[in-house]
C-alpha cells in the first residue's frame, strides 16, 4: 500500500471508529491555535521535492519536506519563497508552513502564503484523495480550494502535495534605520508604500524604524539616497530574527498577541509593549490584558487579534467570528470533514 | 408575463423600476459576452441597495426560483447566461465608489463599478487598481471577483484574488456578511479566496474592498520579432529564467499580427512569425537596467528585430495592436470563439503546434494572442455561425484544445471561468470525488442550489452523459498512443 493510501485508510478508520486525528509535521507550530487533541498523525515522513523547474517559477513539494530543504533548493537557483515564512525551528515542514498560513516581513509588498499557493493535493475527512489547482499560474476551474485550505490549520484536509509559485531573489537588498516616534514610523511606511519605493520590509522597534529595500543595485541605491538613514551591514540578521521571533522583544513568557490592523492605524495604546511590523499592518503585543478588552479595541480599529503564544489555549485563540460567518465555517467544516476527524477544535471550538 | 407568480411577487414588494419583465426589456440580458448561448430569464431585477437585493433573493428562495447574478455581462463563458426558469439579478445600479482610503491604499466600491473607473478615481492619489482585463472599460469589479479576472499585467501584479481585501456578500437566504477584513488578513478560513472565482454560485457580492498600488514611475515596452513561434516561446522562458518578472509578456502569432496590422498601424514587423511584447515598469533607474537585460536575452534567443518604446505614445501604440486584436479579428471573420487554457510555459511550443494541426484538420483558422508569461493561451477560432454546423465544429475544436491543455498538466480556464461553456471539460479535469467536494462546498453556502445552478460545476450525471475521460495529472489512459 503506498503512503497516500495509507493516510486515506487512517482517516477512514478514524471516521469509522469515531476517533479524531491530530495532524502534524514536526510540531514546530504546535503552539499555534487551540490545544491539539486526537491521535497524532504525522505527515513528516511524506517528504521530497517532486518537481522544480526554475524557469517555470513553480516548485512542487511533499508536505513533510523541511522548509529549510525547500529554501536551499530555491537558493541554489537564486529563487525564493517570496512570502518569507517563519520556520520556528530547523525541522519545520512545508505542510505545516502552508497549513498555518504565516508569512514573514515581506508579506505586505509581496503577498501572503495563500498568494503563492497554486495547487494542493490533499485528503479530506472522508479519506478522499483530491487535487485542486495545479502547477500553472492562472487557474479558475472549480472553486479555489487550494487557497481555501491554506491557513486552515489542518481542520479541513490533510495537505500532501503542494505546488507553489516562487520568485527570483532580488539583485540586492539594503536595510536602513531611522530614529523616530511610532506615529512617525507608521506614517512614513504608509506614505512610502503609496509611492514607487522598493520597500520589502518595515518594522518599528526600540524607537527606530527599520526598513528594507530590494531591487537592482542602482534602484536600491537611488531609493536609499532619497529615504536616508543609517545603513545596516548587508548580512544583518535583523529580518531573520524578526521573522523567527528571536529578537529580545519575543523572549519571556508574557502572552504574545498578534494584532492584524489596517496598516495606517495610529499607534494603539493598550496595556503592554508593542513591536510594529509590516509597516503597521501586523503588531505584536506582550500583554496580560483580558482577551475581550483587547479584542474590542483592535476590532474598533478594523482589525483582529490572535493569542499567538502563551495564555489560555483552551479559550478562543483566534478572533471570534460573526455568528453568520461562524455558522458558515461549521457548514464548510462538515463539507470537508463530516465526521469531525481532522484537528477538531484547533481553530475554533466545535470546528 | 406578469401572470407568473414570482414576477407578481417581485412587483408587489419592489419598486416597479427595479423589475423588468417585458420580452423587449429582457432582450439585452439574454446573453453575456459568449453570445452563441442565449436564454431569456423570467425577469430581471435591478436592485438599488442591499435591502432590495436581499429581498429579491429571499423572495426567490421562498418560491424556489433560481437567481443568476449579473455584472456588465462581458463574461466569456456564459456565467451570466440567464436561466429560462430564473431571475437575473443585475448589479448595475451598485455603481458607486464609496471610499478611497489613501493612507491604507484601499478603495471600497460597489460591485457594479467598472474596473477602469477605480483606477481613474485613484489616479489623483498616484494609485491604481492593478488587474487590467482587456474589457476593463466595461466589465464590473463584481464580475471580476466572481471570475477572478486577470489581465496583461497579472504576470507581475497578480490576479483579482491577489488584489482584493474584503467583500460584502448576500447568501441566497439573504444573510449579509463580511468576508476578509480591513486588515491584510482575517480570522478563520480564507473565504475571500473561496468567493473569488466562484462564478456567482456561492453568494452575491454587494461590496468590494480592493487594494491600490502606487503607479510605477515609468513603463517601457520591448517589441521583439521572431522567425518562429517556438523561438518566441523559448524567449519567454529565457526572460523568466534570467530572474526578471516583466509587468507583462504577451505573444502574437502571424495570423494575429496580420489581422492587427490591417486594422491599425501598431508598428509590428509584418514579416515576423511571432512577436513578443515585454513591458518593464518601476523606477526609471530600474527600468533602464531591465530593458538592457531583456534586450540581451531576446537577442540571444534569436530575435530578428528589437524595438524599445521611446516615449509614452510609442508604448501606447505597441499596446494598441495587442488591445485591438479582438476587434481586428471581428473584421476578418463573422464570428470568433475565444479559448482560455493555461499550460506550464515549457509546453508552449508543443501545444501551439498541436493547435495548428487541429486548425488544419477542422478547416477553421486560429490565431493566437495571449498572456505568454503566464502560459495563459487565448486561441481565437474563426468561424461563421451562418454556415450550418460550423459553430458546432468550432466548439468541438475548442474542446480538443482544452483537453490538450489538461493533458500537459494545465487547466481548461485561466481567467474566463467555466460558466456554461466549459462545463463538460470540467469532467475531464476533475474526478468524481473532486466534483463531489465542490458540490458540498456549494451546499454549505446555498443548500437549495438556487444561485446560478448548472454553471461552473457539472453534475456527476452530466459527466456520465458527456462520457468524459478523466485525465489524471496529465496521464491519459494508453499513454503509448500518439495524441499530438
Ligand atoms: C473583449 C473582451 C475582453 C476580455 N478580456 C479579459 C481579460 O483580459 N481578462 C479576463 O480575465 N477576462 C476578460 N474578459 C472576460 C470578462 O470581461 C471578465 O470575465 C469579467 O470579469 C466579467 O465581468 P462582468 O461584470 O461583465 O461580469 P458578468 O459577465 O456579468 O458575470 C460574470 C460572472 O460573474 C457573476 N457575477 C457578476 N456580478 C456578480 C456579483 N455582484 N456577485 C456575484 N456574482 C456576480 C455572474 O453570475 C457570472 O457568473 C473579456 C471579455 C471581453 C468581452
Amino acid at each position: 500500500m503506498d503512503e497516500i493510501q495509507d493516510f486515506q485508510q487512517k482517516v477512514r478508520d478514524a471516521a469509522a471508529s469515531g476517533t479524531t486525528l491530530s495532524i502534524r509535521g514536526n510540531a514546530t507550530r504546535a503552539f499555534i491555535g487551540r490545544a491539539a487533541t486526537g491521535e497524532p498523525l504525522s505527515v513528516a515522513g511524506y517528504r521530497g521535492i517532486i518537481d522544480y523547474s526554475p524557469s517555470e517559477l513553480v516548485i512542487s513539494v511533499r508536505a513533510g519536506t523541511r522548509l529549510a530543504d525547500v529554501e536551499d533548493a530555491l537558493a541554489r537557483e537564486n529563487q525564493m519563497l517570496a512570502f518569507e515564512p517563519p520556520a520556528f525551528g530547523p525541522t519545520a515542514t512545508l505542510g505545516g508552513t502552508v497549513a498555518a498560513g504565516l508569512s514573514g516581513p515581506r508579506r505586505p509588498w509581496s503577498g501572503a502564503v495563500r498568494d503563492f499557493v497554486l495547487g494542493i493535493n490533499c485528503i479530506n475527512g472522508q479519506g478522499d484523495y483530491l487535487r485542486f489547482g495545479g502547477q500553472v499560474m492562472k487557474n479558475v476551474a472549480g472553486y479555489d480550494l487550494s487557497r481555501t485550505l491554506t491557513g486552515s490549520l489542518g481542520t479541513l484536509a490533510i495537505l500532501l502535495d503542494i505546488h507553489l509559485k516562487v520568485l527570483p531573489r532580488p539583485e540586492t537588498e539594503l536595510t536602513l534605520r531611522q530614529a523616530c516616534s511610532e506615529a512617525d514610523a507608521i506614517e512614513r511606511c504608509n506614505r512610502w508604500s503609496g509611492r514607487p519605493v522598493p520597500l520589502t520590509a518595515a518594522c518599528y522597534s526600540d524607537d527606530h524604524l527599520v526598513v528594507r529595500l530590494s531591487g537592482t543595485e542602482r534602484g536600491v541605491e537611488d531609493a536609499a539616497g532619497k529615504l536616508g538613514g543609517e545603513r545596516f551591514p548587508a548580512d544583518t540578521p535583523f529580518w531573520q530574527e524578526l521573522k523567527e521571533h528571536t529578537l529580545p522583544f519575543f523572549s519571556g513568557d508574557r502572552p504574545l498577541w498578534r494584532l492584524s490592523l489596517p496598516p495606517a492605524t495610529a499607534p494603539l495604546v493598550l496595556g503592554g509593549t508593542q513591536l510594529v511590523d509590516w509597516g503597521g499592518a501586523q503588531r505584536w503585543l506582550r500583554s496580560e490584558l483580558p482577551a475581550d478588552r483587547l479584542r474590542d479595541s483592535v476590532a474598533a480599529a478594523g482589525g483582529h487579534a490572535t493569542l499567538f503564544r502563551g495564555g489560555d489555549r483552551s479559550a478562543d485563540v483566534f478572533h471570534p467570528l460573526a455568528p453568520a460567518v461562524l455558522a458558515l465555517h461549521r457548514r464548510l467544516k462538515s463539507a470537508f470533514d463530516p465526521h469531525a476527524v481532522l484537528n477538531p477544535g484547533r481553530m475554533y471550538a466545535g470546528l | 408575463m406578469a401572470d407568473k407568480p414570482i414576477i407578481a411577487v417581485l412587483l408587489e414588494r419592489l419598486p416597479e423600476r427595479c423589475v423588468l419583465h417585458d420580452a423587449e426589456d429582457l432582450r439585452p440580458y439574454e446573453c453575456d459576452g459568449l453570445s452563441a448561448y442565449r436564454s431569456m430569464p423570467l425577469a430581471v431585477v435591478i436592485p438599488e441597495n442591499v435591502e432590495q437585493a436581499r429581498l429579491a433573493l429571499q423572495l426567490c428562495a421562498q418560491h424556489a426560483v433560481p437567481v443568476v447574478a449579473r455584472g456588465a455581462g462581458t463574461g466569456l463563458s456564459g456565467g451570466a447566461l440567464p436561466l429560462a426558469d430564473g431571475i437575473s439579478l443585475s448589479m448595475a445600479r451598485f455603481n458607486r465608489i464609496l471610499d478611497i482610503d489613501v493612507a491604507n491604499r484601499v478603495a471600497r466600491v460597489q460591485p457594479g463599478v467598472t474596473n477602469l473607473s477605480i483606477s481613474t478615481a485613484a489616479e489623483p492619489h498616484g494609485l491604481y487598481y492593478a488587474p487590467d482585463p482587456s474589457s476593463q472599460i466595461a466589465c464590473s469589479i463584481g464580475g471580476n471577483v466572481a471570475e477572478n479576472a486577470g489581465g496583461v499585467h497579472c504576470l507581475k501584479y497578480g490576479l483579482t484574488t491577489h488584489n482584493i481585501q474584503a467583500l460584502e456578500i448576500l447568501t441566497m437566504d439573504g444573510e449579509h456578511m463580511t468576508i476578509g477584513s480591513a486588515a491584510l488578513d482575517a480570522p478563520g478560513f480564507d473565504l475571500l479566496a473561496l468567493l473569488t472565482g466562484s462564478e456567482g454560485l456561492l453568494g452575491v457580492i454587494t461590496e468590494v474592498t480592493v487594494k491600490l498600488l502606487p503607479r510605477p514611475e515609468t513603463a517601457q515596452v520591448v517589441l521583439a520579432a521572431f522567425a518562429s513561434v517556438d523561438a518566441a516561446g523559448a524567449a519567454v522562458t529565457a526572460v523568466i529564467a534570467s530572474g526578471i518578472i516583466p509587468a507583462g509578456l504577451e505573444l502574437l502569432d502571424r495570423p494575429a499580427i496580420h489581422a492587427v496590422e490591417q486594422f491599425i498601424d501598431a508598428g509590428y514587423p509584418a514579416d515576423a512569425t511571432a512577436i513578443l511584447l515585454c513591458e518593464l515598469d518601476g523606477s526609471s533607474v530600474d527600468v533602464g537596467v531591465q530593458i538592457e537585460h531583456v534586450n540581451r536575452v531576446f537577442r540571444d534567443a534569436g530575435a530578428t528585430e528589437l524595438k524599445v518604446s521611446q516615449n509614452e505614445a510609442e508604448r501606447q501604440r505597441f499596446w494598441a495592436g495587442r488591445k485591438s486584436a479582438f476587434p481586428a479579428m471581428g473584421r476578418l471573420s463573422p464570428d470568433y470563439y475565444c479559448m482560455d487554457g493555461t499550460i506550464p510555459r515549457k509546453h508552449l511550443a508543443r501545444v501551439l503546434n498541436r493547435i495548428e494541426t487541429l486548425s488544419d484538420e477542422y478547416g477553421l483558422p486560429i490565431c493566437n494572442v495571449f498572456h505568454a508569461g503566464d502560459g495563459n493561451l487565448h486561441p481565437l477560432i474563426l468561424y461563421d455561425a451562418n454556415r450550418p454546423g460550423e459553430l458546432e465544429r468550432a466548439e468541438e475544436l475548442g474542446g480538443l484544445i482544452l483537453e490538450t491543455c489538461v493533458a500537459v498538466g494545465g487547466t481548461i480556464t485561466g481567467e474566463h471561468g467555466v460558466g456554461m461553456e466549459k462545463i463538460n471539460q470540467m469532467c475531464v479535469q476533475f474526478n468524481t470525488a473532486e466534483l463531489e467536494q465542490f458540490h458540498r462546498v456549494k451546499d454549505a453556502f446555498d443548500p437549495a442550489g438556487l444561485l446560478n445552478p448548472g454553471k461552473a460545476i457539472p453534475t456527476l450525471h452530466r459527466c456520465a452523459e458527456f462520457g468524459a475521460m478523466h485525465v489524471h495529472e496529465g496521464q491519459l489512459p494508453h499513454p503509448e498512443l500518439e495524441r499530438f
